[in-house]
Formats: C-alpha cells, sequence, structure tokens
C-alpha cells in the first residue's frame, strides 16, 4: 500500500486547523466526484459513528476508603450488583446486570426497567446514587457494612471498560414461529411480521476500515461523548467471517475493546436501555476517525449502504438452538427503506442502532478534528485481522 | 342524551365478513365516522371511528359488538412520546400498527402523530429508552 500521508502530516494540519475532515457519509459523494487520487490527496479523515445498545459494556470504580477501612466483597449500585472480587475497594459494573429482586421474566415479558447500564447512565447525570456494601471483615479492613450516596465527582476513579462494542456488522432478526417473541434484537412479531436491524452501515466504524487497517490498539476515539481509546480487540472478535469482494462481511466480525474515563462522558450517549423480555443494556455512543493514508484507505471508506450486507436470521427457532444458517441476505440500503423481503414476503423493519446519532457523532467527531481539539493516534499495535486465524468456537458441553 | 366517543374495536378474522358497522347505523341508529381502519393478510383488524348516538343506542350497540366477539376500546388513553428522551432508533416504527410512530426517510429522524394513535401500547413496552408513555 502506497502511503501518501503519515499521522504527523495530519496531525500537523490539525494543529493549524487546516486538516479536511468529512464524515463517512459525504465522502462518498466527494470521490465520486473528484475520483479516488484527488481525494486522498485533499481529504485527511474520515469521521465515523455508531449509536445503539453495547451489552458488553461496564464500568470500573475505585471508591474510596471508609473510616475504618473496608475490604469491599459485595457492592451494590442502586441495588444492582457489581462485581467486587478485586482490590479493597474498586468495583465493575456490567450493564446488563439486575437488581437482585428483578423479577426478570417470571411474569413474561419482563420490562427490565432498571440495570447496571441505568446505574451509569445516572452517575453521568450527576445523579446521586446509593452504594451499599458488605464483607467479611479483616484485621486490616475491619469494616462489615457500608451504606451511603455517592455522585461520580465522588469517585476516585470511574473507567467505562467495554469488552466488547462496536459490532462491524449484525444479523437482522427475525421470527418465523407463530407466537411473538422478545429478544435483545427486540420484539419480534410471529410469522415474520417485523424484523429488527442493529448497525450504522455506511457510517459504521469497523464498516469503513474492514480490514482494521487503521483501527488499532490505541487508537484515539469518541467515546460516550467524551474521549476514549481502543484496548484491544473485542470479545468475539472474528475477522475470517465470509467478506464481498470489497471486503466488507456479511456477519458479525471485527469487534472492539475500547475504554475512556466516565468522568468526562455525557448522558446523551451513553443510556440505560430495556429490551422487554430480554434485559437491561447500555445504548453507547462511539466515533471513530480514520486518516486517509493512502488510496486504498479511502476505498474502504466509500462503502454505501447498498454495499453492505446482513443475514436475516430466524430468532424464533435456528438462533436459539445454535442452528446455522440464515433467510437470505438483505442490503442496507433496503432495511432503510422501512421494508425487506424476506422468502417472498414484505416484511416491515425496525433498528436497534439510531442512525440520526451516529450521523450526530461522526459529525461531532469532524468538529473536534477541524477545530484542532482532536488529535490521531497511531495504533501501537494492529487488531488481529484475515491474516490470523483467530475464530470463535462454540461451547462443546463434555 | 347523546354520546360521542372515540373507540377502536378490535376484531379477527371470523368478524372480518360481517357487516358490522352497517348494524351499527342501521340496528342501532349510530353515526358512525370511520378515523382509520387496517386487516391484515391474516385477516385480523382494527377499527377507530368515533360513535355517536343515543345513551341507550350505544349500549345496545356496544353490547352487540361484544356478543359477536369484537373487543371495543374507549380511545381515552393517550399515548405521549418525550423527544427529548427519544433515541431515534426506530425500533418502535417496525412496530406501530398505524404509523403513528414513523420514521422519516432519508433523514431517518423519529417522529409522532398523536391523531393516528390507537393506543395499542406496544411502543409504550416495547421502547428501550422509555420514551413513550401512557397517560389516562
Ligand atoms: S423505540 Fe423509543 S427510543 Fe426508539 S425511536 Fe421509538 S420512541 Fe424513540
Ligand atoms: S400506542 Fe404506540 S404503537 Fe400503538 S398506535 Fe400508538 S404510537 Fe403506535
Amino acid at each position: 500500500m502506497a502511503l501518501i500521508k503519515t499521522y504527523e502530516e495530519i496531525n500537523e494540519k490539525i494543529k493549524k486547523g487546516k486538516a479536511v475532515v468529512v464524515t463517512a457519509e459525504e465522502i462518498i459523494d466527494i470521490a465520486k466526484e473528484e475520483g479516488i487520487k484527488k481525494t486522498t490527496e485533499k481529504v485527511d479523515v474520515v469521521t465515523t459513528g455508531t449509536f445503539g445498545p453495547m451489552c458488553s459494556s461496564g464500568a470500573f470504580f475505585n471508591f474510596g476508603h471508609s473510616k475504618p477501612k473496608m475490604k469491599m466483597q459485595k457492592v451494590w449500585l442502586n441495588g444492582v450488583p457489581a462485581y467486587a472480587g478485586i482490590a479493597a475497594v474498586d468495583a465493575y459494573i456490567g450493564v446488563t446486570e439486575l437488581p437482585e429482586d428483578d423479577p426478570c421474566n417470571k411474569v413474561h415479558p419482563g420490562s427490565f426497567n432498571y440495570g447496571g447500564g441505568h446505574v451509569i447512565e445516572d452517575l453521568v447525570s450527576g445523579k446521586p446514587v446509593k452504594l451499599e456494601a458488605t464483607a467479611y471483615g479483616t484485621d486490616c479492613y475491619p469494616r462489615k457494612k457500608l451504606e451511603t450516596t455517592i455522585t461520580i465527582d465522588d469517585l476516585n476513579y470511574a473507567l467505562l471498560f467495554n469488552p466488547r462494542n462496536s459490532y462491524q456488522n449484525y444479523n437482522v432478526g427475525i421470527n418465523t414461529t407463530n407466537k411473538t417473541i422478545y429478544t435483545y434484537m427486540g420484539v419480534l412479531r410471529p410469522n415474520m411480521s417485523n424484523a429488527n436491524y442493529s448497525s450504522a452501515g455506511q457510517l459504521s466504524p469497523l464498516m469503513n476500515d474492514p480490514y482494521y487497517r487503521t483501527i488499532g490498539i490505541g487508537t484515539k476515539i469518541f467515546l460516550g461523548g467524551g474521549i476514549g481509546y481502543v484496548a484491544w480487540h473485542g470479545t468475539q472478535h472474528s475477522p475470517l467471517e465470509e467478506r464481498t469482494e470489497k471486503g466488507v462481511p456479511t456477519g458479525g466480525a471485527g469487534t472492539l475493546a475500547l475504554m475512556g474515563d466516565l468522568k468526562q462522558m455525557v448522558p446523551e450517549f451513553l443510556r440505560g436501555v430495556s429490551l422487554i423480555g430480554y434485559g437491561a443494556s447500555l445504548a453507547v455512543g462511539v466515533g471513530i476517525p480514520i486518516p486517509i493514508l493512502s488510496e486504498e484507505i479511502l476505498e474502504y471508506t466509500l462503502v454505501k449502504d447498498e454495499d453492505i450486507f446482513a443475514p436475516v436470521v430466524d430468532y424464533g427457532t435456528a438462533y436459539p438452538n445454535g442452528e446455522p444458517g440464515n433467510l437470505g441476505l438483505v442490503s442496507y440500503a433496503q432495511l432503510k427503506t422501512g421494508k425487506i423481503e424476506v422468502q417472498g414476503k414484505e416484511v416491515r423493519t425496525g433498528s436497534l442502532s439510531s442512525y440520526p446519532k451516529a450521523r450526530q457523532i461522526a459529525q461531532t467527531l469532524k468538529d473536534w478534528i477541524m477545530n484542532g481539539k482532536f488529535l490521531l493516534t497511531q495504533p501501537v499495535q494492529n487488531l488481529p485481522s484475515v491474516e490470523d486465524d483467530i475464530r470463535i468456537k462454540p461451547l462443546v458441553i463434555k | 342524551m347523546t354520546v360521542c366517543k372515540k373507540v377502536v374495536l378490535r376484531f379477527d378474522s371470523k368478524i372480518v365478513e360481517k357487516p358490522i358497522i352497517y348494524s351499527l347505523i342501521k340496528d342501532y341508529g349510530l353515526i358512525t365516522n370511520i378515523l382509520k381502519a387496517e386487516i391484515n393478510p391474516h385477516k385480523e383488524g382494527y377499527l377507530v371511528m368515533e360513535v355517536t348516538g343515543e345513551n341507550q343506542q350505544y349500549a345496545e350497540g356496544v353490547e352487540y359488538l361484544n356478543s359477536i366477539g369484537v373487543s371495543i376500546d374507549a380511545l381515552d388513553e393517550k399515548v405521549t412520546w418525550i423527544e427529548e428522551k427519544c433515541m431515534q432508533c426506530g425500533l418502535c416504527t417496525g412496530l406501530c400498527p398505524t404509523h403513528a410512530l414513523k420514521m422519516n426517510r432519508p433523514s431517518m429522524n423519529v417522529t409522532f402523530e398523536g391523531e393516528k394513535c390507537i393506543v395499542c401500547e406496544i411502543c409504550v413496552k416495547s421502547c428501550p429508552a422509555k420514551a413513550v408513555e401512557l397517560h389516562f
């Protein structure tokens, strides 16, 4: 790949307020008009965005020591358990965690009004949150019980750490059974009455860098309205999924582990969500800048909704039973019209991820870079890609 | 005394063939103004209408509908969409039977038109952001 620009050169331009930055939507028409060569020379950065429920998210906290001190063994925030099996006053809350007295799906479908994701949203909103902890007591940490109220400002440390975000592509959920089902893909009505998808398509970060040539460990990003970093590849990262000629995967494929200081994030881009019959989660806003270092990198960012295909998967039978296969592929251009055709039937579509918010994120990141506030970072290591043999295995019960 | 009410009738395939509106007008002397109707391919449907008539006739009309298996609910509950809470995801727009909650294309912005809402409550239950509320 012939590099025509370096990170340093782009950052110099950003500092001088001279960088040309456009969103992953805008770049499509620019390149159409001006051609690949000219556009590569002219445009420095393409910004992407996505906003949707990302269940593999959570936050690490350090509460500080009480007097007398305590080795917190069990911790609850607003009644939602946080994992405290780490150092004395550290804990991790996962966004799908529920209060112990939540009726869950006892009366089906459960409503899951409040969970770990809502705790994170409340903290980021500056709301007071009830902290409870219990312990067995030690000579150095004698306290056994604690109950108080905290706000995000009281925390010594609050790190959003999401082991799996920003799925490259995703299934379209449908239901072939004759009963309504309640899934993480939303409510799916019987006899293929509706279908739900969850991707920003042409604006989505990993769609614009399908082989992870620029997005890697250490990439500085927009996360939850603040600044974050790519920490690692995400859980279930699976680069060897089938791909189209242009390299766009036709299934889940890549994922990212992301982190950032929760204290500078905003509730507008970190929203606790309740998925009826399924559980609680957090909708996370992610935006990633792509430096246009070469023509090849530019060409990847020209991906359009009509080039991106997702498999229609039956969440009524095949998916829950772990059976492979799908009911065909549909493009995001089709999905976004509000109707798709599945096995000859016209089916209405709904979306879990928000395209207007994805657009807003890409635009915000563009503004940050153009104002010289946000410099790009070169990854310290690339993510595993198609050259690496990593695959996700099913769990075999022995 | 006359009554004038907005109601939703919900019925299934067995009833689709029956001339229920004709009966309401002819046998019960009610004035009906159909605001919205839809029958899906499985021949289940709903009908939103304004019914005007004498109290007694209205009550008898309701009784007749119930007797043939049509459910009738008053539209005095109201659904409100709280724009500031809405994440603009569009999950509800794939479910809303009347397209009261609608995704505008190509902007992909979600909007709500209260007049089209039949208070089926699907959105109230399924909105992940709890951006739609039911009021009485
Ligand atoms: S499901 Fe809720 S959050 Fe999503 S568009 Fe509808 S009202 Fe807005
Ligand atoms: S209650 Fe919600 S889903 Fe039902 S018609 Fe009204 S807006 Fe549509």
